[in-house]
């Protein structure tokens, strides 16, 4: 056994928390901190609090916090303790005050918001910028030797942190490794989860077996949707497949960097090497009733290119795009939002309906022209995406004429 | 210590401070000052020759006769790239005074060599503004008299009004003659504005001028005039010109205070602001908000009479766009900034006299629209705290601050909390300004307008039917108790005085205690 274990970062928000065995039988903490002389009496009791919650004894703590909030430091705690003493059970949660609303299979999810797991700093404000979804991400941001304190602290913040009207998704490891992070996910109200490298149908059905076991036995009866991720040659080819492996697949995602490695292909500004991977995406996912979400733009500083490329996903058929920073948001939302000319078109084609069934006429017609039923789908559609949007309708309904 | 009393926002302030007698503020306007401006000694033109340098700052100050508990003057322009108040103590200390009172218009980081002189005795104290380093030492009990801080308006007001009388003044000058006319505008060490010295220049019983760039008379144009100049002196360099003006001011990247930002543009736009005058800063959130409101005014088609600056790149391209009429500098904080002060006439300087002076006929202040400033502290009845932290620590000074919230709506704007700190207090740990002055909070987590300013309930009915995200003050307060929790009260000794605030006339709105860490 260690005789002393750390965890956390020295960074913004986050804290270094060191424990060491055989200290006194109550537990000594001393406490550095930047906002010591404000908050190092309370630092130090959470910290007592949540030792004394998962029943540790004898130890002694040094921590050198950078103003964390108190999700963070019980979760670099209990990280600590937990590597000090590997065989500890017991989980110390922060008290609840985000919001654990359900989300609807089809709601509209134009824009999701990495966040990398370990770094507690970014997720504080990340509800504010109105990310259709945040993603707290253990996979591809966190270093495999902090696999274990990210899912603590993810945990934690999915109880602590107000995420507003996002979506809270988590993408865990990939299967069948990635299905340890799960217990600590679940009973938390995740929205989404997000399996990343999925290359099979089977691998959708394991996470969605895992994740009702889990659900189940915690009495959590809110949905709990997947998106897997199609990130490989193997993966893309059985979009369907993927994307029709459980009812609870509510979108599959398309990820570019790791595809382009997988192919052998350069990666290009205009996405040529991807293009047929991304339709492929497309049609696998209208195949099987779900959403298809197109990869990350990487470039932050670019904001006419995310513009370009976010077009392009949409005239592809995308439903949804990712965000590395919250300045994208904005962007990607403007980007979706149908355009003017659009809604008030729809908005006749949709007169046009009711003044159809009105009189009993089985054509619909705009003056002289018969409008066909994928134009009235088109149209109720883009209606529908314009409502939840927050679009006021009524300001650009047609003239009479 | 001398007797407290309490004033009009119900804070303890001596009746004395360093032997002089003061008054206890009393509201916002209430105060009516009585008497003369001071005036300088009368002097003859035949005592000065046609060149009226001297070798080095030590014969200039033995020339001015400087003694022992003498009040110096200086501005601030040169910023954090000073390089005059540290050797001008050095060439005291060096010939023998002691007590000297320093009274510069702010001190910076750079100035950190100054504890060693108040430490020998060599300063007695500071009056002015006082950040860093010094602002440290002084909280930790360690100044001899009380700092007093005041206001850029207020400094120019207590010279006026000889609250705070300037044996010497010396004025830093990036370009001189020998006669002593001055400019700011151009020079190795160019910093823009001077307006700064124009109370020491007017006012000081002996100014010296001190440059690192001398000019063929006529030194134009002359914002310091050689007729207020008793000696000019020469230094190699005044200045690092890297530290008196960034060479472009950069936006900030922040996402919080960018989407704090667009909210003060929408609260702006929205309250019916856009488009007439408003102070411009420097601050991250104001140069941020300022481009966003510069994207809508051009957006609108519309022109704003003018600015007062702090001038940057962001304004002078609004200034050289046509977005606004014209730029009133108090202060140049950017490469840019100095260029267009030099070149573009409707680009001026200005000084606290006619930006800020309350003991004036009038001044700009109240005559814009908006001001977006910052603050460390700010409370549920929207007084605000621009000097300490909540730890009781002195560590800013104010700045034009007080002085900018005489407009139509001043807007306190920045992120909830500092690390795990909140800023919205149930009580503001020193009082820098009146609740009623005011007119509206603005975070990443809702806007809160004040409806006890004269115009808060104009822009709350204005902004009725906007979606900002309105709160009261109340509200900012619950939020951040709920995520940061309940600070532990600051270790102040209360029986310890170290400094006093200022308000704008000259009475005193609060004080600043010890600090036992």
């Amino acid at each position: 056994m260690p005789h002393q274990a750390s965890a956390g970062r020295e960074a913004k928000a986050d804290l270094v928390v060191t424990l060491h065995a055989e200290g006194p039988p109550e537990n000594e903490i001393r406490v550095e901190s930047s906002a010591g002389r404000l908050f190092g009496d309370r630092i130090r009791e959470v910290a007592d609090t949540t030792l004394r919650i998962l029943g540790v004894k004898n130890t002694s703590v040094e921590i050198r916090d950078r103003a964390a909030f108190d999700w963070t430091i019980m979760a670099r705690v209990e990280a600590a303790a937990k590597r000090l003493y590997p065989n500890l059970e017991g989980e110390a949660l922060p008290e609840r005050v985000s919001e654990t609303r359900p989300t609807l299979r089809d709601r509209m999810r134009r824009s999701r918001l990495y966040l990398p797991g370990n770094n507690p700093d970014l997720m504080q404000n990340a509800g504010l910028f109105q990310p259709d979804g945040v993603i707290l991400d253990l996979e591809d941001s966190v270093a495999p030797a902090e696999k274990d304190a990210a899912r603590i602290l993810v945990r934690n913040a999915l109880r602590a942190v107000d995420f507003g009207d996002a979506e809270r998704m988590v993408r865990i490891n990939p299967t069948p490794s990635g299905l340890q992070d799960l217990p600590a996910l679940i009973p938390q109200h995740v929205n989404m989860i997000l399996v990343p490298k999925a290359e099979s149908g089977s691998d959708i059905t394991e996470a969605a077996n895992a994740i009702n076991q889990i659900a189940t036995r915690v009495g959590m009866t809110d949905p709990i949707w997947l998106m897997p991720i199609l990130e490989s040659a193997k993966g893309i080819w059985l979009a369907y497949e993927i994307a029709s492996a459980s009812e609870q697949v509510a979108a599959i995602a398309f990820g570019a960097e790791d595809f382009t490695r997988d192919v052998q292909a350069e990666r290009t500004v205009e996405g040529r090497e991807s293009f047929v991977a991304r339709s492929m995406v497309v049609l696998g996912a209208r195949a099987a009733g779900v959403q298809p979400i197109d990869t990350v733009f990487s470039d932050v500083e670019n904001e006419e290119g995310l513009r370009a490329s976010t077009t392009e996903a949409i005239s592809l058929g995308f439903e949804g795009k990712g965000c590395i920073h919250p300045r994208q948001i904005k962007v990607i939302h403007e980007t979706f939002r149908p355009a003017d000319a659009d809604i008030t078109y729809a908005l006749r084609v949709k007169a046009a309906m009711e003044e159809a069934e009105r009189t009993g006429s089985g054509v619909i017609s705009l003056g002289t022209k018969m409008v066909d039923p994928p134009v009235v789908a088109r149209a109720l559609r883009t209606l529908r995406v314009a409502e939840e949007m927050g679009i006021d309708c009524s300001a650009l309904a047609p003239k009479q004429d | 210590m001398a007797d407290m009393v309490s004033n009009a926002v119900e804070r303890l302030v001596p009746t004395e401070v360093n032997g002089k007698p003061q008054v206890p503020f009393q509201g916002a306007g209430k105060y009516e000052p009585t008497g003369r401006k001071a005036a300088p000694p009368i002097r003859a033109c035949h005592h000065y020759g046609l060149d009226k340098r001297v070798g080095d700052l030590r014969a200039a100050l033995e020339k001015v006769g400087l003694r022992d508990g003498m009040t110096i003057g200086m501005h601030h322009h040169m910023r954090n790239g000073d390089m005059v108040a540290v050797a001008l103590f050095d060439a005291i200390a060096s010939m023998g005074i002691k007590d000297i009172v320093f009274a510069p218009s702010a001190v910076f980081p750079c100035h950190e060599p100054l504890i060693q002189h108040l430490e020998s005795g060599v300063i007695h104290h500071i009056e002015g503004s006082m950040n860093g380093p010094i602002g440290k030492y002084a909280s930790e009990g360690h100044m001899r008299g009380l700092g007093v801080l005041r206001s850029h308006g207020g400094r120019y007001q207590a010279i006026q009004d000889g609250d705070l009388h300037i044996d010497v003044g010396i004025i830093p000058a990036p370009s001189a003659d020998r006669m002593g006319n001055a400019t700011g505008a151009y020079g190795p060490s160019a910093c823009g504005s001077l307006g700064f010295a124009l109370a020491d220049s007017e006012y000081a019983d002996q100014v010296i001028v001190v440059t690192d760039h001398l000019v063929e008379v006529p030194c134009l144009p002359w914002e310091i005039q050689g007729m207020n100049v008793d000696v000019v002196v020469e230094m190699e360099k005044i200045g690092d010109p890297a530290k008196i003006v960034s060479g472009t001011t950069r936006l900030t990247k922040s996402p919080t205070r960018l989407l704090i930002a667009q909210y003060v543009a929408d609260f702006i736009e929205a309250a019916g602001f856009l488009g007439k005058p408003f102070q411009a800063g420097a601050g991250g959130i104001s140069l941020a908000a300022l481009s966003f409101i510069a994207d809508r005014m051009r957006e609108r088609g519309l022109k704003a009479p003018f600015a007062r600056g702090g001038s940057t790149k962001v304004l002078v391209d609004m200034l050289e766009e046509g977005l606004i009429g014209a730029i009133l500098d108090g202060q140049t904080f950017d490469l840019d900034g100095v260029r267009s002060i030099g070149q573009n006439p409707r680009h001026v300087p200005t000084t606290p006299f006619t930006s800020y002076n309350y003991h004036g006929k009038g001044n700009w202040a109240p005559y814009v629209a908006t001001a977006v400033l910052g603050a460390t502290e700010v409370d549920i009845n929207f007084q605000a705290n621009v000097v300490t932290h909540s730890d009781g620590y002195l560590l800013h000074g104010i700045g034009g601050w007080q002085n900018t919230l005489f407009g139509e709506c001043s807007i306190l704007a920045f992120p909830l909390f500092r690390g795990r700190i909140p800023i919205v207090m149930e009580q503001v740990t020193t009082v820098c300004a009146p609740g009623e002055l005011i007119g509206a909070v603005i975070t990443e987590r809702g806007i809160a307008v004040n409806p006890k300013h004269r115009n808060g309930p104009m822009i709350l009915d204005r902004l009725k039917g906007s979606d900002l995200p309105l709160v009261t003050i109340e509200e900012l307060y619950d939020i951040g108790r709920k995520m940061c929790g309940a600070p532990q009260p600051p270790r102040t000794d209360r029986e310890h005085p170290i400094a006093v605030i200022k308000w704008v006339d000259g009475t005193l709105i609060d004080t600043v205690y010890k600090v036992n860490y």
